[in-house]
């Protein structure tokens, strides 16, 4: 009984044992869904999802890219989270950050570094206005991210359509509904391996963002939990009325948490398409990337952390997800990795529960 | 057991643990059918912790729950209520976009397929209402009435469940005087209908009022019950505190000093209503003195504070902190001058419930280059002073300087505020309501503390509701009306005092000014 009290008040073991203990509980629905849809298929399609990313050192590859951007959205939603904001435009930012990335590569023929500079500051940019929408009038920054979220896919859209030098049929090939391939336009944009190429079996996917992105979060981390500046935020966070009667800067901080937040997202979006293994494609939809930072952010209960290892566990699932193609159509796999990341997002309702399993159907607050 | 004793509700040997605190130790508390039974202790002696175990809302560690003589299971509120308990919390449980009546029904709602059916159950809270006296209006809304009226709806939503047992839990803490007489009123008619009372309080005064018997705790221990009509105010205390306390607060008396706070003309606009909640108040806080703004809750004192301490603009006026003006000064350059705020909110203004204490005790200050490095906190000179002023002010936690701020007592969380404020070496403290719902034991250490402050020199500014807090406090006394300064005395009978804040005498201007 002791013992299972010291468990509960420790803080790490419940939050990590709740986000293990919700993404079994969607792993498990998501294999009651195959069954439903394909029942033939659904050992394979399970085993795919379970197994894909460590079968071949390729795949592992896939993992650790396309963890790079996951993890940088899921960071820019949970700083924003931790100064009381919800940033639901992370994909927006992340469409900007790409755009900027891309145009700086391409039209630009900058390196690399100054292609994630500019998707930094793209993303930056974009951030800045629901921020400033909330600080200075009030306006909820949910609906002006969302606004912001189509206004930034149209525009690069609108953009890219009249720059011509940007698509894919200015440098050799035929379709022009997609950015250039960044090996014929300019290699020296697309981020290094660093070696990594070699160590991961020649894998397409690899390269040095996964790492990148890592460093970004431990600097998010400590600007967070060391710095005054994190201190300020938080205490914006959770009580505006008390960080008001310290004489914190309320508004200031919001506009600069969103401004960091946008850059984060915009950073992601630089890092996915610099690989040069992807390209952007003019579509009439909002790229899932952002979105998908808040599960990555909500399974990391918005820890930075936490979050590089919520990015990698939803990558796994997205990389297993896409190699269940031939069996299951892309809609339905796309419907099983919602219902695993859907129920992964439910940590904190599980926290509660285990905390209250652990000491025997106590409240957790204590009072008097 | 003597067979004679009619107990409605036994609570036997109730033994409540938390982390780092043992809340309830062999907790044994009877309550006669027909009584009031005060439930004293001070804060952190596990009265709350008590209450909530009958409510159902904890369950006990060990011992049992009697009804009627026989033993009872109570595992959620609904037990309780099944039980025929009902509570009044002491922050209470409304939802403020529902009018009365609905807060009243909310949970036992008449519905006829599926459609609520309000006639009847508007009709049996108007019964209640009158044969009670609690006058409330069913169809305003419970953020437009005042928290007088809030609280009786509180008491109409026990009574409307036909509840016998009525827990109380402090519910004069948020009660003008007259209010609170009047909620004795109603507490005596209770008894006259046999209904049962737990009156959970930590002011003797009204023990020695209304109740019949009266049970202590002191630290999570039993320490007795006594009937009242046996025993003294000095008596409870002593149970209660575990020494002999001091009523009369001595104070040397001492020459002022310079002018440290100068406000002219200061008028602010009220959040409520068009008209302004301060109108035109010009009065002087001079260094070594505790100036005392006294008024009924709603005369424009929040406004006031508000003004002075920066959270809200001036409309017009001015004020001046050691000679300089900071009558358009940020929060921040006001506490850099010298200004320290004790609020009346301590947890909406003064803590972020979700930081550690040690986070907490350096929220006015986290910026100065002692506790920061080029942006860097440093961890260990927070952590040690955090330790320093734990010691020195005596603030308990269960677990010390990382202790979240929210699971920690109310006096305690008071102390933290205060000792964050004065070790600020600030040259005005405002303090507002700063012994609001706190026990004897930390009333007087802070009234000591402040009273240390105006001894050193430092410059007070004391907002209270409490007569007695005004009366013994304070070197000078202002009396707020409808946001004018109405009267200012150097003392002045407490009837007098009265009259002032019903506005119903006051000085004329050049008398006031003085």
């Amino acid at each position: 009984m002791k013992d299972r009290k010291a468990l509960a008040e420790n803080q790490m073991f419940v939050a990590i044992l709740a986000s293990v203990a919700s993404i079994a509980i969607g792993l498990i629905f998501g294999s009651i869904l195959l069954l439903i849809l394909n029942p033939s298929k659904a050992g394979l399609g399970i085993s795919a999802i379970l197994t894909t990313g460590f079968s071949s050192l390729d795949q592992f590859g896939k993992v650790l890219y396309q963890s790079a951007p996951l993890m940088l959205c899921g960071l820019s939603v949970g700083f924003a989270f931790k100064t009381g904001m919800f940033n639901i435009g992370a994909t927006g930012q992340y469409t900007i950050g790409a755009f900027c990335a891309l145009v700086g590569a391409i039209a630009f023929q900058l390196p690399w570094w100054m292609c994630l500079l500019l998707s930094f500051v793209g993303g930056a940019v974009w951030g800045v206005f629901p921020g400033l929408f909330k600080a200075l009038f009030n306006v909820n920054e949910v609906i002006t991210s969302i606004m912001f979220n189509w206004i930034g896919m149209y525009l690069v859209n609108l953009l890219l359509a009249n720059m011509p030098i940007m698509l894919a049929s200015a440098w050799g090939a035929s379709n022009s509904d997609r950015t250039a391939n960044l090996a014929q336009a300019n290699p020296g944009a697309m981020i290094p391996k660093g070696g990594l190429d070699r160590l991961f079996g020649d894998s397409s996917w690899i390269n040095i963002s996964v790492f990148i992105a890592i460093i970004v979060a431990v600097i998010c981390w400590f600007i967070l939990e060391k710095t005054t500046f994190g201190y300020e935020l938080k205490a914006c966070g959770y009580n505006k009325d008390s960080a008001r009667y310290a004489g914190i800067n309320a508004n200031r901080n919001i506009i600069s948490s969103m401004i960091i937040a946008g850059a984060l997202s915009g950073l992601g979006g630089g890092l996915y398409y610099l690989a040069g293994t992807i390209q952007y494609v003019l579509e009439k939809k909002t790229l899932a990337m952002g979105f998908n930072g808040i599960p990555v952010a909500l399974l990391a209960n918005s820890n930075p952390i936490g979050t590089i290892f919520s990015s990698l566990f939803i990558s796994y699932i997205q990389v297993g997800g896409s190699a269940m193609q031939p069996n299951f159509s892309s809609e339905s796999t796309d419907i099983i990795i919602a219902v695993i990341i859907y129920l992964a997002a439910f940590a904190l309702l599980i926290r509660g529960f285990i905390t209250k399993l652990l000491k025997g159907g106590q409240k957790e607050e204590v009072k008097e | 057991m003597k067979v004679a004793e009619d107990y409605v509700i036994e609570m036997l040997h109730i033994t409540k643990e938390f982390p780092g605190i043992k809340a309830n130790d062999d907790i044994t508390l009877q309550l006669k059918r027909g009584e009031i039974h005060a439930l004293l202790g001070e804060n952190g002696a596990g009265k709350s912790t008590l209450m909530s175990v009958l409510f159902g809302l904890y369950q006990a560690d060990q011992g049992i729950i009697k009804k009627d003589g026989k033993e009872v299971k109570i595992k959620d509120p609904n037990d309780a209520n099944r039980l025929g308990i009902g509570m009044v919390h002491q922050h209470f449980k409304l939802v403020e976009c529902f009018t009365v009546l609905d807060n009243i029904i909310l949970g036992v709602e008449d519905t006829k397929h599926g459609f609520l059916q309000k006639e009847a159950a508007s009709k049996k809270v108007m019964q209640l209402s009158e044969k009670y006296g609690l006058k409330v209006e069913p169809d305003s809304f419970v953020s437009d009435i005042s928290v007088g009226m809030q609280q009786r709806v509180e008491i109409l939503k026990m009574l409307y469940r036909d509840n016998e047992i009525l827990i109380f839990d402090e519910p004069t803490a948020v009660l003008t005087p007259q209010e609170i007489t009047e909620l004795m009123e109603i507490m005596r008619g209770f008894k006259k209908e046999g209904k049962s009372i737990l009156f959970i309080t930590h002011k003797l005064s009204e023990i020695m009022a209304v109740a019949d018997r009266c049970s202590v705790l002191r630290k999570g221990k039993y320490m007795g019950t006594v009937n009242i009509a046996d025993t003294t105010r000095e008596e409870l205390s002593r149970m209660m505190v575990g020494r002999e306390v001091e009523f009369d607060i001595k104070k040397k008396s001492q020459e002022v000093g310079d002018v440290i706070l100068s406000v002219k003309d200061m008028v602010v606009a009220s959040k409520a209503h068009n008209n302004n909640a301060v109108k035109g108040v010009s009065f002087e806080v001079h260094a070594g003195e505790i100036v005392c703004i006294a008024g009924i809750e709603g005369n424009g004192q929040t406004e006031l504070v508000q003004g002075i301490t920066g959270l809200e603009p001036l409309k017009s006026g001015s004020i001046e902190l050691c000679g300089k003006d900071i009558t358009n000064a940020s929060i921040r350059e006001r506490s850099k001058a010298g200004m320290s705020h004790i609020p009346e909110d301590r947890h909406k203004h003064g803590l972020v419930l979700d930081y550690t204490l040690e986070q907490n005790l350096v929220l006015q200050r986290y910026w100065e280059p002692r506790f920061q490095n080029h942006g860097v906190i440093k961890s260990m000179e927070v952590r040690n002073y955090a330790e320093m002023l734990i010691e020195k002010y005596d603030v308990r936690s269960g677990q010390g300087p990382v202790t979240t701020a929210r699971s920690m007592s109310g006096g305690n969380q008071q102390k933290a505020i205060i000792a964050r404020e004065i070790d600020k070496d600030p040259q005005l403290l405002v303090a507002v309501q700063p012994t609001r719902g706190l026990d004897v034991g930390a009333i007087e250490y802070i009234h000591s503390q402040l009273i240390a402050e105006r001894d050193k020199g430092r410059a007070v500014l004391l907002i209270s509701l409490e007569l007695d807090e005004v009366r013994s406090l304070s070197d000078r006394i202002l009396v707020i009306y409808e946001g004018e300064i109405v009267g200012d005395f150097d003392s002045v009978a407490m009837e007098e005092l009265g009259l002032y804040m019903a506005g119903a005498k006051r000085k004329d201007k050049k008398e006031a000014a003085s």
